[in-house]
């Protein structure tokens, strides 16, 4: 089966080659691999752009888990946005509060996403609906954020892994935050190696994160690292832009996540079993929620 | 390469909280309904690993339920796939293992009816995507990214041919193909992904030529 990219070498040397936005790479490559046609490829992204729009504004209005762990972040740091006080900047806690609009979404079984992954789903979707104030983007410039994110996120799924329990928080997370650095460059003009750059920056302060979740739960501490995830993805962005680049490169950095993954303990697995989970405030909150104590957890049966 | 689209990436639109462990697992049910070709009586699933450490959390329990029930990832009715099963008088039972399985997500799922039993071990290996890697005893790689044809047939020379001849004859082109057998000479089952979605006709054609023993279709 033919393939034009299988690594961030390949994706970006084509990229150049041909004149085009990683994003146009990555549109032909799914028409090449799936045998659909170029507008039923489009509309299905407008599709995913649509959900992404609507959990962000449902989470904007405020909304809570039903554990009670995760809810109205979003909504606190939208208002605090608004006094003009902010030490960060306005476009930065913008994506930090779209980020965990859409993960408290999430925690709150509503519909969302997966970007790469429904843990991490916030990053893409943050970034992207806070860039859009600055940057102005067409629509079509708004979907083809959506396939940059997707070219990376491909290459890391194929060559490492997507999945907190395989790889840790940094599979997931880590992911999502380098995906939207290097579509927020694109976004903003920069050049395909410089995504590439983006994407390295980011992804190496994302490395030996693990997936430590409190009961379980996608939601402590996940949702705080999607609010990080997205500002490490537009600091990363901009450190790309303005000519910073990686010595490590991109390909490196994903096989160097990939071994971190596999020797990771799998208590830091996504198994609520180490790190945050194992805190005796971890525990008792996993207690109080499921009512007893995982070791005599039983059978459910019905 | 286990991911083929950008839409496993940026996708799948999902009711949450977890793709691996919610849409995966709605998908790992599935898929095994639609093998199974009706609504299954009863279940009984067991889960490995990190599924069985955070099932509840992330209701891969309620999405496994769901799934067998027919619904897709985004179905809000995955919230209330219980109810849904006791109305429907679909009885299921959760076991969690300590075994130790190759994938940290796997799951096994043993669904029947008064006309048969079938078994599969699904994982979910991220982003929602899941692979069934063991159908009734038969390890496989099936990933329900295409259509696909399952048939189980005696292990006889030319098996093989015809199947694939009477594919070709409906001018339809095979993606992957795979051939297992538990031994030489007796039960194997082939794994064939197709473009398109496979026909009624070609179905009880491949029904009536010998050796073969059963046919069960994946739409994608």
């Amino acid at each position: 089966m033919d393939i034009l990219f299988s690594n961030v070498k390949e994706l970006v040397e084509i990229a150049e080659k041909e004149q085009q936005p990683i994003s146009e790479i990555m549109i032909r490559q799914e028409m090449l691999l799936t045998r659909r046609s170029r507008e039923e490829i489009i509309a299905q992204m407008e599709n995913n752009l649509a959900v992404m729009e609507s959990s962000v504004e449902e989470g904007l209005k405020g909304v809570h888990s039903s554990s009670g762990l995760t809810g109205g972040d979003a909504v606190l740091i939208q208002n605090y946005m608004k006094t003009g006080k902010s030490l960060s900047g306005e476009l930065l806690l913008d994506a930090v509060s779209k980020a965990v609009a859409t993960n408290e979404v999430n925690a709150a079984m509503g519909m969302i996403c997966a970007t790469p992954t429904a843990g991490a789903a916030g990053i893409v979707p943050g970034t992207l609906f806070a860039v859009k104030n600055k940057l102005n983007p067409t629509h079509e410039e708004m979907v083809n954020y959506l396939f940059t994110t997707g070219a990376f996120g491909f290459i890391v799924a194929n060559n490492a892994s997507i999945s907190g329990a395989a790889g840790g928080c940094q599979a997931e997370t880590g992911s999502a935050a380098s995906m939207a650095a290097a579509a927020i460059v694109e976004m903003a003009g920069g050049t395909p190696q410089q995504s590439a750059e983006a994407f390295s920056i980011v992804m190496k302060n994302m490395l030996g994160l693990v997936c430590d979740p409190v009961a379980g739960l996608v939601e402590v501490p996940c949702v705080k690292r999607n609010a990080m995830g997205a500002a490490k993805a537009l600091v990363g962005a901009d450190m790309a832009l303005a000519g910073v680049v990686s010595v490590i490169p991109t390909d490196e950095v994903i096989e160097a996540m990939h071994k971190i993954g596999q020797s990771m303990p799998s208590a830091l697995r996504e198994t609520a079993k180490g790190g945050l989970a194992a805190t005796p405030t971890g525990k008792a909150l996993e207690a109080k929620i499921f009512g007893k104590d995982k070791e005599s957890r039983d059978t459910v049966t019905k | 390469m286990k991911f083929r689209s950008v839409f496993e990436i940026i996708g799948p639109v999902m009711i949450g909280p977890s793709s691996s462990h919610t849409a995966g697992a709605a998908r790992i049910g599935l898929v095994a309904r639609d093998l199974f070709g009706r609504q299954p009586e009863w279940a009984t699933i067991h889960l490995y690993g990190s599924f069985a450490e955070t099932y509840k959390g992330h209701g891969t329990d309620v999405a496994i339920i769901g799934g067998l029930l027919g619904y897709d990832t985004f179905d809000e009715r995955i919230r209330t796939a219980f109810e849904d099963a006791d109305r429907l008088g679909m009885s299921y039972e959760f076991i969690a293992e300590e075994e130790e399985m190759d994938h940290p997500n796997t799951a096994k799922l043993v669904i029947g009816d008064k006309e048969g039993v079938m078994e599969l071990i699904g994982i979910s290996i991220g982003g929602g995507t899941m692979e069934v890697v063991e159908l009734n005893g038969f390890p496989l790689r099936l990933s329900g990214h295409f259509p696909a044809l399952l048939v189980v047939h005696d292990d006889r020379a030319g098996v093989i041919a015809n199947v694939s001849n009477a594919i070709a004859a409906q001018d339809m082109n095979i993606a992957h193909m795979e051939v297992g057998r538990k031994e030489k000479g007796k039960m194997a089952l082939m794994v064939i992904e197709v473009d398109q979605v496979v026909n009624d006709e070609l179905i009880e054609e491949l029904r009536a030529l010998p050796n073969v023993t059963q046919v069960s279709t994946l739409a994608n």
